[in-house]
């Protein structure tokens, strides 16, 4: 390069799509991207084939069934963006669900619906402290650490419901999924929603500018601008077809535009993306290894309670089975098959949603095909290895693209 | 280039344990010359720079910083003098980009812990610019796409953008071929050129006579003696790295200097 200030600042040039994508396949860079064409194409193939699949009615079932599980996988990002794993997030959720239904019960506690709640959150983030802490601490390795975890609190849960089912009764709690918002809020959601996304969007590329930085994919930008809105407005619509926009999805979507902003506009979420693909070079940094561990921690065990007491409030009670059965299983798939990395340093809070959102739509549309359970956890199965099968490849491509 | 040294270290020990990595060691950087330091494995090379990066706090010495004698407890208090380290194994994030990893640590942030990125874009920009490193494609590009010379480029960039006045590098070149050894020395020359001390430890004594203003030798723990490039020859400083007497004895006062030259 010869020219001078301009041309340096100004870099890097705009590509052209077709270049950016054949660059980001050499680099093995895809992101989510064949997953969000997987799910494409496993949504036609099931508004096609499955009767009552396209319906406004089970859009809403499909967004029940995903909220709970994409709770824990967004915890799970993180876990496995430091490159570590958290196997005690299922029974972990139970717990929440075991403390909101019993402190509620009229005959018990009775504590009003939002301390519940408060209190639930707050115990299971401080068992993610308490895990971190040892993980990051004394440096048992994370997998021994809360696979302890998920035996305790499985057994804890297993003790603290002698009666074997507890009803959930309050109002308040079973309204974190069981609450529709009016037509009019739900638009009124949808529209804030939007002018969030374009304000910051165009916000950070016009700044960008400002300093002299060019816009990289302009092409990208507009195509980002009209498509989250419409995705947005068109879930709203179909929402309020049927019994308007669920307060889980509300809640789905909120957790989604927080923990973004965390991950990828703080420090905080900078260094957690540093820990994950160089945990010698963070330390080196002046970054403290250990509290970001233990904060990554008590995030997962905080979204774990979140989706915990969704669970609850959706089948309005709790039982011995709390956060058994393919949840932990579930969450962890959906947050790799959204294409997080399992070796640190690679993912994005979103993943978690297209992943949970691509394993419910499969279990959903082939319940309604009348497939057994067994076939479903095969096919999820094999998304799941294919996943991981690809996340392996592409981390060998990018490595050898370095070289 | 002044004269006046803008590091001195004076009768520097250190041990780990029973072993004596540093036996009464004198050693000094100017501003804007390059002072290689050479010697043979476990010579206590390494430990040296530790010692002044504030990673092994040194058991006797003295440290004089800009004519100041000062203590170094930590890396901060290193950073805080303007002291930066390129290490062996390059300290780079592969899954961060040129930007993220020049600010690691680092970040510009504002009241609520927000990530300034562009001033941090622009910046990295013109830094990478002052510093003629203008084959990375873009400074958005993850830091494991780039070649070793270019990721060494970073390093070195990212211990100079901090207003530092001292960047010891550890072996940048170890890992490099050809074209980009030249590459990583050139940025080197320049960094003294633009006044600030730089301290090379290398094995290489082609790129070390290509590169460093002086030579410092240490031997089995001890300095064996300051050499001028000019003024000496490959096979003299082999002769101080292989068999070089220490320049100070103790107890015979009149050996503190020129036992060597």
């Amino acid at each position: 390069m010869t020219t001078g200030a301009a041309a340096v600042t100004a870099e890097p040039e705009v590509e052209s799509l077709g270049a950016r994508i054949r660059g980001n396949i050499r680099s093995g860079n895809l992101g989510s991207t064949p997953v969000i064409i997987a799910l494409g194409f496993v949504v036609l193939a099931f508004a096609l084939w499955a009767p009552n699949f396209f319906t406004p009615v089970n859009f809403s079932n499909l967004i029940g069934q995903l909220a709970g599980t994409c709770m824990l996988a967004y915890g799970v990002v993180f876990v496995l963006l430091i490159g570590e794993i958290d196997l005690s997030i299922a029974f972990v959720s139970g717990i929440a669900g075991v403390l909101v239904a019993r402190l509620q019960l009229p005959t018990g506690a009775h504590l009003p619906g939002w301390l519940c709640i408060l209190i639930a959150l707050v115990a299971t983030t401080l068992i993610g402290a308490f895990q971190g802490t040892i993980v990051a601490r004394i440096g048992v390795p994370s997998f021994v650490v809360t696979l302890a975890g998920l035996l305790i609190w499985q057994g804890v849960i297993l003790q603290s419901i002698p009666q074997g089912v507890i009803v959930i009764q309050d109002h308040l709690i079973n309204d974190v999924y069981g609450y529709f918002f009016s037509d009019t809020a739900g638009w009124i959601m949808g529209v804030v929603i939007s002018a969030i996304y374009l304000v910051v969007t165009l916000g950070s590329a016009l700044s960008g500018r400002r300093h002299g930085i060019a816009i990289r994919d302009p092409l990208m930008l507009v195509f980002k601008c009209v498509a989250i809105p419409a995705i947005v407005l068109v879930t709203v619509w179909i929402c309020n077809k049927d019994r308007g926009v669920p307060f889980a999805l509300l809640l789905v979507v909120a957790m989604l535009l927080i923990l973004t902003f965390l991950a990828k506009r703080t420090t905080f979420g900078r260094h957690v993306y540093a820990v994950g693909g160089n945990a010698e070079a963070a330390r080196r940094a002046g970054i403290n290894v250990a509290r970001i561990r233990i904060l990554v921690f008590m995030i997962s065990g905080f979204m774990s309670g979140l989706g915990g007491i969704v669970l609850a409030a959706r089948l309005n009670s709790v039982d011995l089975n709390a956060g058994g059965g393919t949840l932990l299983i579930d969450a962890i798939s959906a947050a790799v098959i959204g294409g997080t990395s399992l070796f640190g340093g690679r993912g994005e809070v979103r993943n978690a949603l297209i992943g949970s959102a691509l394993i419910a739509t499969i279990a959903n549309g082939m319940n309604i095909k009348g497939y057994s359970t067994g076939t479903i956890y095969i096919v999820t199965g094999a998304i799941l290895l294919l996943a991981v099968t690809f996340d392996t490849i592409a981390r060998r491509v990018q490595l050898r693209a370095g070289r | 280039m002044s004269d006046a040294a803008l590091l001195e270290l004076r009768g520097i020990y250190k041990s780990f344990g029973s072993v004596q990595a540093l036996t009464d060691v004198d050693f000094e950087v100017r501003a804007g010359e390059v002072m290689a330091l050479v010697g043979d494995n476990g010579a206590g090379k390494s430990t040296l720079i530790k010692c002044v990066a504030g990673i092994h706090p040194m058991d006797e010495g003295e440290i004089v910083f800009d004519g100041r004698p000062v203590s170094i407890h930590g890396p901060k208090d290193a950073a805080k003098l303007g002291i930066e380290v390129v290490y062996q194994d390059l300290a780079l994030c592969d899954n961060l980009d040129v930007v993220q990893n020049m600010y690691l640590g680092r970040e510009e942030r504002d009241w609520f812990q927000r990530l300034k990125e562009p001033p941090m874009e622009a910046k990295t920009a013109q830094t990478l610019k002052s510093l003629a490193v203008t084959t990375i494609k873009s400074i958005r590009q993850p830091v494991a796409t780039l070649s070793g010379g270019q990721r060494q480029s970073v390093a070195v960039a990212r211990a100079v953008m901090w207003n530092s006045r001292l960047v010891i590098l550890d072996e940048p070149t170890a890992a490099l071929g050809v074209s980009q050894t030249e590459q990583v020395l050139a940025l080197v020359r320049r960094l003294a050129e633009q006044g600030l001390a730089v301290v090379l430890i290398s094995h290489n004594l082609h790129d070390i006579f290509e590169t460093a203003t002086r030579i410092t030798v240490l031997r089995l723990g001890r300095d064996v003696g300051v050499f001028d490039r000019d003024k000496t020859t490959q096979e003299e400083v082999v002769h101080a790295i292989t068999a070089g007497i220490p320049t100070k004895v103790a107890g015979i006062p009149g050996t503190g200097q020129g036992a060597a030259s």
